[in-house]
């Protein structure tokens, strides 16, 4: 069964969507993904779903779902690298997505995620 | 059987002399077409008319007969439309070919009433409909001309231009409908993915009036763009669309609105980490210098 891989980084866990996403890999991602988060305790989740072209409402509702999920295993969601077609299709479908954070890549994306835990400085002074 | 598809065909060169005799006195734009071109359009129409008629058809102008007049009035109104004529004196210019017709046909029936009369109804048909042809044709090219400028205006209006690093700035001009918000929204989000930006600003100065359709659309924007990790301010709020905005109860809740461009420039800065400051010295004042903050 393929699996999206979830990778760990430090108090976050990063998740690289690269493939067609369908209903189950969808579901099967939320629930690796709760576990990895209560597993690592982490902080932060960073979702890069720069080669997603297609979404539908079901895979937008997901996302919906994760965000909601982490918040309550107290983990912040940021989705990043959404291409345009994808958003003007969730505008459309109207979702808006008001529960998720959104950056534009990963690198604003992690910045993001540390400046929401509020030790932005601390990190990056190392 | 009507000797008059016979008679065109005989006399078209006389036909033609009295026609262009009747255009110079009647309806005649000097300004707009030269007595050359107007010599070959008529020669041009003159032969096709007279070819068609050589068919004996002359009530049904559809047949593969007529096909050369109907393109040749085609080619005309084209280029009449944009030469710049009038409907009516595109019209004219096949309606005054009746009275060189009509001479024609009383030349050729001194005698028989009957058959003059006969004759002339067959004209007037013919050229009323070759005139029909003239104007639905003119009509046509006019629309399309419409239909281009509508289209470049449309890619005109909506241009999305880079105010600092990371920062958009996307200037509406003229009022927002569904076409031109999948436009503006296309080409807002591909900005942003090309210049990374983390801010963009819509200016509303230039919309008319916002209704609750125009809101609806802005905040579409506005979400798609959020959705892709950019933040949108809206500004060049003018006073009465505020009020418009308040009576109509539209909710503009998590939308950061500023009065001036100016405003949500400075705002756009403050989020992005930047700040503009003058430099001291000869030329303070004059020039401003970009400090990234740590």
């Amino acid at each position: 069964m393929e699996r999206i891989p979830i990778l760990r980084m430090g108090q976050f866990l990063l998740v690289t969507i690269q493939v067609d996403m369908h209903d189950r890999l969808a579901v099967q991602l939320q629930d690796d993904l709760t576990e990895k988060i209560s597993e690592c305790s982490s902080r932060g989740v960073l979702i890069d779903i720069s080669t997603l072209e297609i979404v539908d409402s079901f895979i937008g509702r997901m996302l919906a779902n994760i965000a909601a999920m982490a918040r309550v295993l107290d983990a912040e969601t940021v989705v990043v690298g959404m291409q345009p077609a994808v958003a003007i299709t969730l505008v459309e479908l109207g979702m808006s997505l008001s529960g998720v954070r959104t950056a534009l890549n990963v690198e604003t994306g992690m910045e993001l995620l540390y400046e929401l835990r509020g030790d932005f400085n601390s990190e990056m002074g190392g | 059987m009507s000797k008059l598809p016979e008679m065109i065909n005989k006399h078209h060169e006389e036909i033609r002399a009295d026609w262009l005799k009747q255009m110079s006195t009647a309806v005649r734009r000097a300004d707009l077409i030269s007595n050359e071109e107007l010599e070959s359009q008529s020669r041009e129409l003159m032969d096709a008319i007279a070819s068609g008629a050589r068919s004996g058809e002359l009530t049904n102008l559809d047949g593969p007969a007529w096909g050369q007049a109907r393109d040749t009035l085609g080619a005309i109104s084209t280029s009449r439309a944009k030469q710049g004529f009038s409907t009516s004196e595109t019209a004219t210019f096949v309606l005054s070919l009746k009275q060189p017709i009509f001479n024609a046909v009383r030349r050729e029936n001194p005698s028989d009433p009957a058959a003059l009369f006969d004759d002339i109804w067959k004209s007037t048909q013919l050229i009323d409909k070759l005139a029909l042809i003239t104007a639905d044709a003119f009509q046509a090219s006019r629309e399309k001309f419409i239909a281009r400028q509508q289209e470049e205006l449309m890619e005109l209006s909506t241009p999305v231009v880079k105010l600092w690093d990371g920062i958009l700035a996307l200037p509406i001009i003229g009022t927002l409908d569904s076409a031109r918000t999948q436009v503006v929204m296309e080409s807002l989000l591909q900005a942003v993915v090309q210049t990374n930006s983390r801010v963009a600003i819509i200016d509303i100065t230039g919309v008319p009036t916002v209704d609750t359709l125009v809101a609806q659309h802005l905040l579409k924007t506005i979400t798609a763009a959020r959705l892709m990790g950019a933040d949108c301010i809206i500004s060049g709020v003018r006073p009465q669309i505020a009020q418009t905005i308040v009576h109509l109860g539209i909710d503009l809740a998590g939308v950061i609105t500023k009065a001036k461009l100016s405003d949500a420039f400075a705002l756009a800065l403050q989020r992005t980490g930047q700040v503009v400051t003058k430099v001291n010295g000869d030329n303070a004042g004059k020039r401003t210098l970009l400090r990234r903050e740590e």
